[in-house]
């Protein structure tokens, strides 16, 4: 049975759907919220903001987080800004243009009124972070200051250094510790989730594992929020943290939520290029470095000159050339595209070839170094740190690496899942960037979703569906726990029971190359096809040959990593599925069947103009498709054209 | 490369631990430390031993989580980095490497090298922040702040939470991180009406913890991998006097 997608859009004119569904939405009255437990999975920008704002209106709230501490999430590493359409430059921006800059960034794969929602609460995260105490980057009159990065010709990114994801997520962990100091949070850090327990249709609590003694526990709550992240790592080298992981959304999945877009991953054009086969992770150079340095490759392939040696009138400005009005400010799919073009024709650099210049020379000599220096200085010195060359003096070598998931949980207006109760807000759900995210939109997203909208949002579905009596509520003693503890202990006791010869790690490698040579930055049939066929055979492998040292009952890393891997096979299929549905080209997803004769990524409307929506069915069996056909009422869809 | 590791093992919180001795060849230059330990924990699983824990996840600096004592130095000889942002070139073929957890009463020793740093997120209950519900702040832009305030805030607000600053000091003092988050919040016109009760708060939650007192040693400056300066402590210490004056008057 396929799914009912209804996305309940708010009638009315977009600019007053948020206005008019907040006044419809039914409220929870003060003293009965506290009647209320919350159950959010994930201390990130979205999770910690959702969870710190429903503490303070008076639920309690039970919040987990595997790492040590809320403050660790990985929101902590975005480094380049957050957007918000506060027009303080007077450049011409406004809560349209952003609206319209994500919606065609997106490549028209978005709904409308949630895009909308988001650039008109974009406004209110800047004002709430700096009350916060965010020390975002100021002008000498002592105004906030502003940025522009790729996909937008305002300047509209708010930064802190190059470290805006760390004061954001510093700013929602205070607010959280604050409410953890008044009870209203209770915070579970070394926690992991490992199942969704629902009952009667609704979500109705988790199963988790505590990873340092290893102890499963249960956990009842009138709602949960998936606040998860994303599932980059699906790759195994991506620049997310090491233990971002899909297991929290696939186990929503496994138990009725939708899953939409998965083929929807973003690769990144700035990261470090891979050095050898021990790497363990990417680093992104953020995007930001787009405004001032210049990407560059020579104009004859193969040339092994050091790259200062390369006279000017040698070099291909690749991006400029293409795309003059946006130059070097193209949207991450294009730039990182087009990278990939001149590396796979010969004009690679570096020893691996498989790399490009990031050159800051001009702007070095225009502004001089101390500019560069107070605007980049960390990012320097991080790609210092890594390579051992000075940026400075040497062009940065940069290639593309996968960086965010634009897919993720399907989720309506209201951000629940279709499992009632179930709610996914950040990079966890599939909700506002279609098939391209435009820089400086996931912090802004996080939030929006978790300080201005679950809010209201959970509290509707609280007041309809929710139960104020104790008596009516459900217990861990449920049936329903019963059954989801003994399958999470069972699948524990399975994967230390295989004692095999191959290391967890080792595993995941190979899934991770087998999806970036066949669903990284380009993607034909054949290619799916293949990865089709392997991913059960390497499973399967998984399944009868890894080897996870310890015990299950203590703190067990490689356990813990193996749990992740096999939510990642199981994923895997399903992204591959969903990659080979879509046949067409549409920002980061880019079917090599589908291009026009310049190279560059060619739609499908009358047939694609959906978001994909996958119904799990079963290990090994073929996922349903459901289909949420997109409406444009307010922008018209053309070619996205950057020239 | 070919490096020998003298590693603190220990099973769990109450267990006795010691130090192990692992030989691990063919480390190359351009690797990170933690991707060398990954090495060698892929050569005891293959032993069937088991693995070295120690904490770790963005693996870019940022997060906080990397931690350990290399050759009795946090996050190892490199200043200004992370141990996760450490790289072997750091280190020369046939060099012996010493690894150890941090060493703190307030951190005790969860496994192997993995320690429990929620001390810290107590702290910061404590007080470490500026009380503002979600909605209903100003225009972000009504309330100009002076750049040199500004940036001095975002000096300090760059702490990671590592505890790298516990570990290296020989009194086990936390004064470098709660210092850090109050000189933030202090240098900013949304920190002042709390700004009293938060330095008593936080410093009384500090010794409550277990934390040692500070006595200029500045071992915590020279190991912090965001190079937080001590000069934050003196300001704490001047907010804290003040605040424990207008509490007695
Ligand atoms: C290097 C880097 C730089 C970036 N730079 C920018 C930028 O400049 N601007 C921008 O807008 N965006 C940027 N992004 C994207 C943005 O940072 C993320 O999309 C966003 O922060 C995600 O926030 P989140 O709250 O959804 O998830 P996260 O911050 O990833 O949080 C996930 C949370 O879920 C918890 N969790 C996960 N699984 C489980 C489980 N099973 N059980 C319990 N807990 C679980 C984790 O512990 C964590 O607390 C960047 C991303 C990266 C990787
Ligand atoms: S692992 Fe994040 S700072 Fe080292």
């Amino acid at each position: 049975m396929a799914f009912q997608l209804d996305p309940k859009i708010p009638s009315g004119p977009l600019e007053e759907k948020w206005t008019k569904h907040r006044f419809d939405m039914k409220l929870v009255n003060p003293a009965n919220k506290r009647k209320f437990r919350i159950i959010v999975i994930g201390s990130g920008l979205a999770g910690g903001a959702a969870a710190a704002s429903l503490g303070e209106l008076g639920y309690n709230v039970d919040c987990f987080c595997f790492q040590d501490s809320s403050r660790r999430a990985h929101s902590i590493a975005a480094q380049g800004g957050i957007n918000a359409a506060k027009n303080y430059p007077n450049d011409g921006d406004s809560i349209w243009r952003l609206f319209y800059d994500t919606i065609k960034g997106g490549d028209y794969r978005a709904r409308e009124a949630n895009v909308y929602r988001l650039a008109e609460v974009s406004n209110n995260i800047i004002d709430q972070c700096v009350a916060q105490g965010v020390p975002f980057a100021r002008e000498y009159g002592g105004l906030l200051d502003n940025r522009s990065f790729g996909g937008a010709q305002v300047s509209r990114t708010f930064y802190a250094r190059g470290q805006t994801g760390q004061q954001l997520l510093l700013g929602a962990y205070q607010s959280l510790q604050r409410q953890v100091a008044r009870g209203s949070v209770t915070m579970h850090v070394r926690s992991e989730m490992l199942d969704v327990v629902v009952v009667d249709g609704h979500a109705r609590g988790i199963i988790v594992r505590n990873l340092i003694t290893g102890e499963i526990t249960r956990h009842a709550g009138d709602a949960v929020l998936i606040c998860s992240g994303g599932y980059g790592n699906v790759f195994y080298l991506s620049t997310n943290a090491m233990g971002s992981n899909v297991t929290a959304a696939m186990r929503a999945h496994k138990r009725g939520a939708g899953f939409a877009n998965p083929c929807f991953t973003q690769i990144h054009p700035t990261c470090i290029p891979v050095s050898s086969e021990h790497q363990s992770k990417l680093t992104l150079m953020s995007e930001s470095l787009r405004n001032d340095g210049r990407v560059w490759v020579p104009k004859k392939a193969g040339d092994n000159r050091a790259p200062n040696d390369i006279p000017e009138d040698e070099r291909d400005y690749y991006l400029e050339r293409r795309y003059p009005s946006f130059g070097n400010l193209v949207p991450r799919d294009v730039a990182s595209r087009a990278a990939k073009e001149r590396c796979d024709a010969g004009f690679g650099v570096g020893a691996t070839k498989l790399a490009v210049y990031l050159d800051f020379k001009d702007a070095i000599e225009r502004l001089g170094e101390d500019v560069i220096r107070a605007r980049y200085g960390n990012l320097f010195q991080m790609y210092e740190k890594i390579t051992a060359e000075n940026p400075y003096k040497v062009p940065m070598r940069i290639f593309p690496a996968v960086h965010y998931t634009m897919g993720g949980l399907w989720v309506d207006y209201n951000l629940m899942t279709t499992v009632p109760g179930l709610f996914a807000l950040g990079e966890a759900n599939f909700s506002d960037h279609g098939a391209n995210r435009l820089g400086a939109s996931a912090l802004m997203q996080g939030l929006a979703d978790g300080y201005f909208v679950a809010p209201y949002t959970v509290g509707d579905y609280l007041a309809r569906h929710g139960s104020l009596q104790a008596k009516d509520k459900v217990k861990t003693d449920h049936p329903a726990f019963d059954e989801a503890e003994k399958g999470v202990r069972d699948r524990l006791q399975k994967l230390m029971s295989i004692q095999g010869k191959q290391s967890v790690d080792s595993f995941h490698k190979k899934l991770g190359l087998l999806l970036w040579n066949h669903c990284g930055m380009g993607r034909t049939r054949e290619g799916l096809e293949k990865a089709l066929s392997e991913i059960p055979r390497l499973r399967e492998e998984f399944w009868q040959d890894v080897r996870i040292p310890g015990e299950a009952n203590e703190f067990n890393p490689e356990l813990e990593k193996a749990g992740r891997v096999a939510e990642f096979f199981d994923f895997a299929e399903t992204m591959c599925l969903d990659a080979l549905n879509r046949e067409e080209s549409c920002g980061g997803h880019f079917r090599e069947e589908h291009q026009t004769e310049e190279g560059e990524a060619l739609r499908h409307d009358d047939e694609f103009a959906y978001a994909a929506v996958w119904e799990y069915k079963g290990e090994g069996q073929k996922p349903d498709l459901s289909k949420e056909k997109l409406e444009f009422e307010n922008v018209k869809l053309t070619t996205r054209s950057y020239k | 490369m070919k490096i020998t590791l003298h590693v603190w093992r220990q099973k769990n919180a109450t267990s006795k631990g010691g130090m192990e001795t692992y030989v691990v060849d063919g480390v190359s230059a351009d690797m990170s430390f933690l991707e060398m330990l990954d090495m060698l924990n892929e050569q005891l699983i293959a032993e069937g031993k088991e693995p070295i824990a120690f904490d770790h996840d963005c693996r870019e600096g940022i997060c906080g989580t990397c931690s350990l004592m290399i050759n009795g130095v946090a996050h190892g000889p490199d200043s200004g980095t992370t141990t996760c942002q450490l790289h072997m070139r750091s280190f020369q073929d046939g060099d012996a490497i010493h690894i150890e957890p941090w060493r703190s009463r307030a951190f005790p020793v969860i496994r192997d090298l993995v320690v429990d740093r929620s001390a810290f997120d107590r702290i910061i209950q404590a007080g470490g922040f500026i009380s503002i519900n979600a909605g209903g702040a100003q225009d972000a832009n009504n309330l100009p702040i002076p750049k040199p305030d500004s940036d001095a805030a975002m000096d300090a607000a760059a702490c990671i939470g590592c505890g790298a600053c516990v570990a290296s000091c020989p009194n086990g003092s936390a004064m470098l991180f709660v210092a850090a988050k109050i000189g933030h919040l202090a240098h900013l016109p949304q920190g002042q009406p709390e700004r009293a009760m938060r330095a008593r708060n936080m410093v009384a939650q500090m010794d409550a913890e277990g934390f040692g007192a500070c006595s200029n040693h500045y071992e915590c400056e020279a190991v912090c991998p965001k190079e937080i300066p001590v000069k934050f402590i003196a300001k704490m210490n001047r907010d804290f006097m003040k605040a424990s004056l207008c509490s007695e008057s």
